[in-house]
């Protein structure tokens, strides 16, 4: 198990510096007296050009600009005059501040949204998944899955506008969207969130509902749940502790991607909800050409997407006995 | 003393091309300790009248009628919870395929002990303790450390074994072996046997074993049913049905079985044709399109009349032949067998 994860790691270190060094490239796709007209806008004259470009290190070969990229994140650099603290993923182009510290400052945004979301599309999205099974051809299984069709047929874009407009602007029901740390007010945090929350999982508890409801049906038809039958348990623990346990591999797996993804900052959720996340940053630095935040953000969603995978492995391990971890 | 007692036993599926009748008419008692051998070919109705018996069907489609009595209890209609109360603890059952039967999550000690669990109430301590003591029971050594693995760890006779461990657990009054050792090679076959059988003289048990191997049959059953097309088509002691056979169909089964010390040269005589269609099945007696002695019955009752099993004691067949016949070609059959 140790020796598994050890490995894993490595390889998860290896891809990661790939994706850093692909990202890097990134920067010379644009040419670089642009990068460096970007940083001074329009009081750019040649020689303050020639002078940032020697400030950034531009002026040096690629490679060597990389190393001293990758020392950043582990030791941290000097970028012009100022120490640029590890982990350094350089300064923003436009607010001047340590990406990491930016990209820090944004992530509870996402995570409170993301882990909200999958808590609640857990719930939703399995339980109906297993009652459809259950009732299989039966008036609720159809109810249910006429329900992921049409939820996993709608769009954020489509539902954040409409939920808004219901329960914020119409209504006062719910609080407008907003963020508040958890550790300042876990109640305001969860008023905040709500909505979002409700149209991040209603989509995705469409999927998880057929999903769990066609593995459940698959494992339904194995042999040893005759023999659990024969064995005269009661139904619940033939669904619940059989059953379920058999479906749940493919639930981790697409859970795991899920995670990863949402993590990695829900663009257009957190767009629709004015919510300041690791999306609309990846958004805003995209638009506003601010690469070094481009890199971070990048950085940060490649490694939520590895973390992402080993863990999914792991949890593998633990459902099913015969997979065993040494590969 | 009659444990089990089937009565006109139906069970029909319905299904897009028709209604399937998989057993119609099926009857047989089974006495305390007792071992009955139900054979036949694929699509007999075996395994789906067994599955009936312990309520294992698939509700929506199948409809069963006539009855099925085990110690004074009606199982025809009884209700799921009364069906749970009773699988794997008054009745148990045990298949084919043991890797595939088992569930591959849980270890073989949990397995065990949750049904021990469910039937008594016991603690998990005290069912584990019973897992471990029926693991060795069976013959699986060192069951401390056996009963902590999984399936997949355990070789096909072992996992024979462990599925026998939970099927008798509770101590149930009938098992229902289906196929048990179909999937196991010959010299495991032999263990699995024998095992039972010990079990069975220990603890008393009434066996159904569903097979279709003669030679297992005759190692087993004190009484055999022969099954075709959804009916007993011969009844008797394992001696009468095996020595002296009265259906075309079971001379046709025994003529199918090599023999050793055989001559290698003399070719295996399998039954002719396919089994019938259960949705439409031929008039009169089902096998009458595979059979080479229809013509010796008068009228063309084998088209027209359904043979029924007759006497309704002892050995029996469902034919129309007359006895003096039957036992004529008993004979020229028997001897081409040497």
């Amino acid at each position: 198990m140790l020796a598994f994860l050890v490995r894993r790691v490595i390889g998860a270190l290896l891809i990661l510096l790939v994706i850093s060094a692909i990202t890097f490239l990134l920067f010379f796709a644009v040419p670089g007296n642009e990068v460096a007209a970007l940083s001074c806008g329009k009081s750019c004259t040649p020689a303050l050009i020639d002078e940032i470009k020697r400030g950034l290190g531009l002026d040096q070969p690629i490679w060597q600009q990389y190393l001293t990229y990758l020392g950043g994140i582990f030791g941290g650099r000097m970028i012009g005059d100022k120490m640029c603290e590890a982990p350094c993923f350089g300064y923003s182009f436009v607010n001047r501040q340590p990406v990491f510290d930016t990209v820090v400052d944004r992530l509870p945004v996402t995570l409170s949204l993301a882990i909200g979301a999958v808590v609640l599309f857990l719930i939703f999205g399995v339980g109906l998944g297993m009652l459809a099974a259950l009732r299989k051809g039966k008036a609720a299984d159809k109810i249910a899955m006429g329900f992921a069709l049409v939820g996993g047929s709608m769009q954020i874009y489509v539902l954040a506008p409409f939920f808004l407009y219901i329960f914020v602007y119409s209504s006062d029901l719910l609080p407008r969207p907003h963020y508040v740390s958890f550790f300042d007010s876990p109640l305001d945090w969860a008023g905040g969130l709500i909505l979002p929350w409700i149209c991040l999982a209603l989509i995705h508890t469409a999927y998880y509902a057929r999903l769990t409801r066609s593995s459940m049906v698959d494992v339904l038809n194995e042999d040893f749940i005759r023999t659990v039958r024969a064995k005269g348990l009661s139904t619940r623990e033939v669904y619940v502790k059989h059953a379920f346990r058999g479906a749940m591999t493919p639930i981790a797996t697409i859970l795991g991607l899920d995670i990863a993804t949402l993590f990695a900052g829900a663009i257009i959720t957190e767009t629709s909800f004015s919510l300041v996340g690791v999306g609309q940053l990846a958004v805003n630095s995209v638009l506003a050409s601010d690469l070094p935040m481009m890199m971070g953000v990048v950085m940060l969603a490649s490694s939520a997407v590895v973390v992402a995978n080993i863990i999914v492995d792991v949890v593998y391990a633990a459902i099913d006995p015969r997979i065993k971890v040494t590969a | 003393m009659t444990i089990l007692s089937v009565r006109d036993l139906k069970v029909h599926f319905s299904t897009e091309d028709g209604v399937v009748k998989a057993v119609d008419g099926l009857s047989f008692d089974l006495a305390k300790g007792k071992t009955l051998g139900i054979v036949g070919e694929s699509g007999s109705g075996k395994s789906v009248s067994n599955l009936a018996i312990l309520g294992l069907h698939n509700p929506k489609t199948t409809t069963i009628g006539g009855e099925i009595r085990f110690n004074d209890q009606q199982l025809v209609g009884a209700s799921e919870k009364a069906m749970q109360k009773l699988r794997g603890n008054g009745i148990s059952m045990i298949f084919q395929d043991p890797l595939t039967s088992l569930s591959p999550y849980y270890t073989v000690g949990e397995q065990i002990a949750e049904t021990y669990r469910r039937h008594t109430g016991a603690t998990k301590k005290k069912a584990w303790a019973r897992a471990v003591e029926m693991l060795k029971k069976v013959g699986i050594p060192q069951p401390e450390r056996r009963a902590k693995q999984y399936p997949h760890e355990f070789s096909g006779g072992m996992r024979q074994r462990a599925m026998i461990a939970i099927a008798l657990c509770c101590d149930p009054a009938l098992l229902i072996a289906d196929e048990p050792t179909t999937a196991l090679d010959v010299t495991v076959q032999a263990q699995i046997l024998d095992l039972l059988r010990e079990l069975q003289s220990e603890f008393e048990t009434a066996i159904i074993l569903i097979t279709h191997d003669m030679g297992v049959v005759a190692q087993m059953a004190d009484d055999v049913l022969v099954m075709y097309a959804g009916r007993a088509v011969e009844r008797g002691t394992v001696r009468e049905v095996l020595k002296t056979p009265e259906h075309p169909y079971s001379w046709g089964l025994l003529s199918s079985i090599p023999h050793l010390g055989g001559d290698v040269d003399v070719p295996l005589v399998p039954v002719r044709g396919t089994p019938p269609s259960l949705i439409d099945p031929p008039t009169g007696c089902p096998f009458n399109p595979r059979c080479d002695y229809r013509d010796r019955v008068p009228d063309s009752r084998c088209t027209t009349e359904r043979p029924l099993l007759a006497p309704a004691d002892g050995h029996g067949s469902a034919c129309h032949l007359a006895a003096a016949d039957k036992k004529l070609i008993r004979t020229d059959e028997l001897q081409r067998l040497g």
